[in-house]
This record gives structure tokens, C-alpha cells and sequence, in this order.
């Protein structure tokens, strides 16, 4: 188990940047706000952004293993 | 009124009242301990966790407007989706050290964590303030979410009773009355288990709309081509003004910052039983903004499907306005007995977040209020015991709300909390990480932000919290809460950085570097 006897200090992960890709890709507007190409009839708004939600998550698994491994 | 509609509806509903009671004796423990009543134990794991926040970030109230705007206003509805993308890393990262410091120092609430961090009762009231007044006309809203349900069955609203003549909104009445007197019995609890089958009803509700709706429309190249081509897209930008698209982004961001300062979140974040199950609620929460984004679509499939022209709405549509529209589509689309289970998770979707919130707000008056100002040494079980009462008093509250003032009022009130409640993120969020701010300078910050939110909002006469900001030139509408917090972040650390300098007061800190990890 961890050593309680000194005060563990949190040390800035770079692994944690990656959290910020979504908030780059969401934030920048005009990089998404056309009709074409659209998916199965969907404009490529609304596809796009719904396909973030899986990428979003995606940027969060690599981050989530590291920090479950190094505690 | 639909016969099989109305009984599923009912007997869904009778369901889940019976697990409200039951839910008392779910993973026992006293009842009679605010850390039992009101934050479940802290017991929950992954599973619960992730049921438990989904019904309540993801409100009754959030799958009727939010395709009610996307219905009358097109593309700029859809920043719901980005919004509940970009909230979720922050959770991953912020929200942790919260979960730990609260656990290590046996606090409630947020503002409990305030008072001890930077040591100042004043601030900390200002925080529990700020989160109970933005919460009240969010449960309100959530009696409109099911006041819509129960109209969409064709039930009166206006029951005559022998002895008493008329009663307006009876159902919504005893619905109300019954879902305070399990929160009473249960606390937390009892959301908690509910969620379960709200979640249930409306994960089952969502895939068969999505299967359903577009194929009776002809696919959803058809749908969208039904919708008004300029509001399809957002405006684009011109010389003089960034328009839609930073009005879009902005909110995204804004509500992401708000949401996780809402007392009904953070009470929700709280209930976990480790930092690892707020991390992995994080990663796992997501699945639901997926449903939220294909909710939003319904609006779009309302419009192609021609809800709003045919007779048999007009009567749901004049009373409600575009918030009749998902309610509308599925009496269009779906058999009578789905219509029924379709309509259950939407009323049950509303008693989750209500009860919830109101469990927040009585934690945060008894803990920052009560205990703090009333009577300081009141022992464990008269804190349960109050918060029992003020949880009782919030949900009458917004009943009384609802029934007496008109709708809009409720909703322009919840626009404005969502302008300050994001201004205690200085002292909470900032707070997890530094306790070199001063607590006066934070509390001037405080003032700053919802006094210039406020006043912004008031200009556009609460009716949107798009606020047009100009500079050099050039128009960026920007949403009221993302600048009056900037505001307030500036005042916040400007002040901090000279009552320092002045002062060389020591931080009053109660918490250590430790109790973060």
C-alpha cells in the first residue's frame, strides 16, 4: 500500500493533455459546421459532433489506464 | 384519454414508488445520519454511480427542451451534445481531488469544502446560497417535464373532487406529493434505486425512436430535408460579427463549467465510494450523452413528421409550445402501450433529478446554514432530521411554483442559474488547487460575476443568456455566464494578489496537500 508517512505531492501527468484534444475539436466551430459530407442522409453537423462522444471517450481510456497502473 | 397508455403509465408509476419505500432498506444503514440520508453511505460503486448521475444530469426536463430548440430553432439546439462531451474530462480530472478532500475531512456538500479550505463561513454561505437559489427553479422545471407526459395522455389536469370543487393539476400534485414522502423515508437512496428503472424505460424508449421514427419518415436523408435549410447548419461568421457559432461554442463550454457546480451533481459525485469510481463514471457517463444526441434528433424528426400542423396537437401545442413536440411525435409514431412506457420515462426521469436536488439543497442548508448559523451543536440525528423537513419544504416549494406562477418564470429563473452557479467555481474548483486566494477577494469575485450575469441577462430580458460582447469592431455573442465568470476569475485573483500583499495573512486552511490524493 502506499507510504502514508510523507505527504504524497500531485506531480503534473502529460499523459493528461490529451483531455484537452475535445475541447479543440468541440470549441472550433467552423471546423464542423457544413452539410456534406453527410452519413447515411445525417448532416455532417450532426454525425460529427455524436461521433466526438465516442472519441471523447476514447482520448479518456489511455488516460485512465496510466493513472489505474501508477496510482 | 388513452386507455392502455394510461394504464402502463400508471402501473409503471405505482412501480416505481413502491422501490421508493422499499429503497430505505437497500444497503442499510442509519437513516438518521446525514451521511446516510443524504449521500446514500458513500457506498455506491461503479454500476449505481453511473445510473444514479445519468438520471440526474440527464433530466426529464433536458429530453423535452432540448429537441423542443432543436424543433423551433434548428442546429443551435445541438450544443447539448458538445456540451456533455467536453464536461467529462474535467470530471476525470478536477473532480477526484474533491471526492478525496471531502472524504478525508468528513464534509457534505461543496461549500462545506470552501469553509474549511480558505476558512471563511461568509464565502462558504455565499456558496450554499448561490447553489440552493439556482437549484429551486431547476426542480421546477422538472414538474414541467412531467406536467408535458401526464397532458400527452390525455389526462386532466383539472380533477373535480366531492367537498372541494375543482383541483388544478391534481396529478401532478399527488405525483409530487408522493415522490417527498419516500425522499423523506429514503433519501438518496431512493433516486438511487429508481434510476435503475428510468434508465431502463428510457434507453428502451430511445433505440425503438430511432429505429422507428426514421423509417416511417422515409430514412434520415428525408428528415432532413424536411428541415428549414437555413437552420440547418449555424450562421456562419461574417466581418463584423463571429454570430451563431461562437454563441454555440460558447455555451458548450459555459454549461460544462456549470454543471458539476450544480449541488444535485456534486451531491451525486459524493455518494461514490472511491475516486476510481468517479473516474471511471467519467469514461463510462458518455453512453447516456449518446442518447442525449439522439434525443436531440426527435426535434428534427417532429418537424419532418408535421407534428405541429395536425389538429389532434394543436390543443398540447398552444399550452406548451415546442416543448409539446417529442411528446407529439411519439402519440404520432409509436403503438398505444409504447406511447405509455415512452411517456413513464419521461414523468420518472423527472423524479429522479427532483429528488436529488431537492436531498442537495437540504444538505446544503442544513450543513451551511443550519449547523453554521442556527445551532452550531446539534447533534447528528437533529442534522438528518432537518434536512428531512428542508427537503420536504424545497419540493412544496417548486410545486407552489409551478402551479401558481406561469411557466416561463421558471424557466427564465433556471437560465439565471445557470449564470451563478458557475460563479462559485473560483472557490471550488480554483480552491481544489490553490489556497493562496484570499476568501474576501473570492467573495468580491462572487459579486462581481452574478451581478454582471445578472444584469446581462436582465438586458435581454430573460429570454436568452446569449449577451452580444463588442470588441474592436467586431460583435462575439457570447453566453452571459462564460463572461461574467471571467469577471469574476479576474476580480478573484487581482484582489487576491493585493489583500496578500497587504494583508500577509496566512492562509486559514483546514485541509492538507494529502487529502487530495
Amino acid at each position: 500500500m502506499n507510504d502514508n508517512s510523507k505527504p504524497r505531492r500531485r506531480r503534473f501527468r502529460p499523459i493528461h493533455l490529451l483531455l484537452l484534444i475535445p475541447y479543440v475539436a468541440m470549441l472550433w466551430v467552423p471546423s464542423y459546421n457544413r452539410v456534406e459530407p453527410s452519413l447515411a442522409g445525417i448532416p455532417f453537423f450532426y454525425w460529427y459532433q455524436m461521433a466526438w462522444i465516442l472519441l471523447g471517450v476514447a482520448v479518456m481510456l489511455p488516460v485512465y489506464f496510466y493513472d489505474e497502473r501508477n496510482p | 384519454m388513452n386507455t392502455v397508455a394510461v394504464s402502463i403509465f400508471v402501473v409503471l408509476f405505482l412501480l416505481v414508488t413502491v422501490l421508493g419505500f422499499v429503497a430505505a432498506r437497500w444497503r442499510r444503514g442509519d437513516l438518521n445520519d446525514l451521511n446516510e440520508w443524504g449521500l446514500g453511505g458513500r457506498r455506491f460503486g461503479t454500476i449505481v454511480t453511473w445510473f444514479l448521475l445519468g438520471g440526474d444530469l440527464y433530466t426529464a426536463y433536458t429530453f423535452i427542451a432540448v429537441p423542443a430548440v432543436m424543433f423551433g430553432a434548428g442546429a443551435s439546439g445541438f450544443f447539448a451534445v458538445p456540451y456533455t462531451i467536453l464536461v467529462y474530462p474535467i470530471v476525470y480530472a478536477v473532480y477526484p481531488r474533491l471526492w478525496s478532500v471531502v472524504q478525508a475531512k468528513g464534509y457534505v456538500t461543496a461549500a462545506d469544502f470552501v469553509r474549511g479550505r480558505f476558512g471563511n463561513g461568509t464565502l462558504a454561505l455565499a456558496v450554499a446560497i448561490t447553489g440552493i437559489v439556482a437549484t429551486m427553479p431547476y426542480i421546477a422545471l422538472q414538474l414541467v417535464g412531467m406536467e408535458v407526459a401526464i397532458a400527452g395522455l390525455g389526462i386532466s389536469m383539472d380533477v373535480p373532487v366531492p367537498g372541494i370543487g375543482v383541483v388544478h393539476d391534481l396529478p401532478l400534485l399527488i405525483a409530487f406529493v408522493v415522490l417527498a414522502v419516500y425522499t423523506y423515508s429514503s433519501g438518496l437512496r431512493a433516486p438511487a434505486l429508481i434510476a435503475l428503472v428510468k434508465d431502463a424505460l428510457l434507453y428502451v424508449t430511445v433505440i425503438a425512436a430511432v429505429i422507428i421514427i426514421p423509417s416511417e419518415l422515409g430514412g434520415f436523408g428525408k428528415i432532413f430535408a424536411a428541415a428549414d435549410p437555413k437552420t440547418l447548419v449555424l450562421a456562419p461568421a461574417t466581418a463584423t460579427s463571429l454570430g451563431q457559432q461562437a454563441a454555440y461554442a460558447s455555451l458548450a463550454l459555459g454549461s460544462t463549467l456549470a454543471l458539476f457546480l450544480y449541488p444535485h451533481a456534486v451531491t451525486g459525485l459524493l455518494s461514490s465510494s472511491s475516486r476510481h469510481v468517479v473516474r471511471r463514471n467519467a469514461v463510462i457517463l458518455p453512453a447516456y450523452s449518446f442518447a442525449l444526441g439522439l434525443i436531440a434528433l426527435l426535434g428534427t424528426m417532429a418537424v419532418a413528421a408535421g407534428v405541429k400542423s395536425m389538429p389532434q396537437f394543436a390543443a398540447g401545442f398552444k399550452v406548451f409550445g415546442n416543448q409539446y413536440a417529442v411528446p407529439a411525435l411519439f402519440l404520432h409514431s409509436f403503438p398505444s402501450w409504447f406511447v405509455g412506457i415512452a411517456f413513464a420515462a419521461i414523468a420518472v426521469g423527472a423524479l429522479v433529478p427532483a429528488a436529488i436536488m431537492s436531498i442537495a439543497c437540504a444538505n446544503l442548508f442544513t450543513r451551511n446554514i443550519y449547523r453554521e448559523y442556527i445551532d452550531p451543536n446539534c447533534k447528528p440525528a437533529r442534522e438528518a432530521q432537518v434536512a428531512k423537513i428542508v427537503s420536504l419544504v424545497v419540493k412544496l416549494g417548486a410545486l407552489a411554483f409551478i402551479v401558481e406562477l406561469p411557466t416561463t418564470f421558471a424557466i427564465q429563473l433556471q437560465l439565471l442559474g445557470g449564470i451563478i452557479i458557475i460563479q462559485t467555481l473560483p472557490s471550488v474548483i480554483l480552491g481544489l488547487y490553490t489556497n493562496r486566494l484570499n476568501p474576501w477577494a473570492l467573495l468580491v469575485g462572487w459579486g462581481c460575476g452574478i451581478a454582471s450575469g445578472t444584469w446581462m441577462a436582465a438586458q435581454l430580458a430573460f429570454k436568452t443568456s446569449i449577451y452580444p460582447i463588442h470588441l474592436f469592431g467586431v460583435t462575439i455573442p457570447c453566453y452571459a455566464a462564460l463572461s461574467s465568470l471571467a469577471l469574476n476569475i479576474a476580480v478573484s485573483v487581482a484582489l487576491s494578489w493585493v489583500f496578500n500583499a497587504v494583508l500577509r495573512t496566512p492562509p486559514s486552511d483546514a485541509t492538507a496537500e494529502a487529502d487530495y490524493v
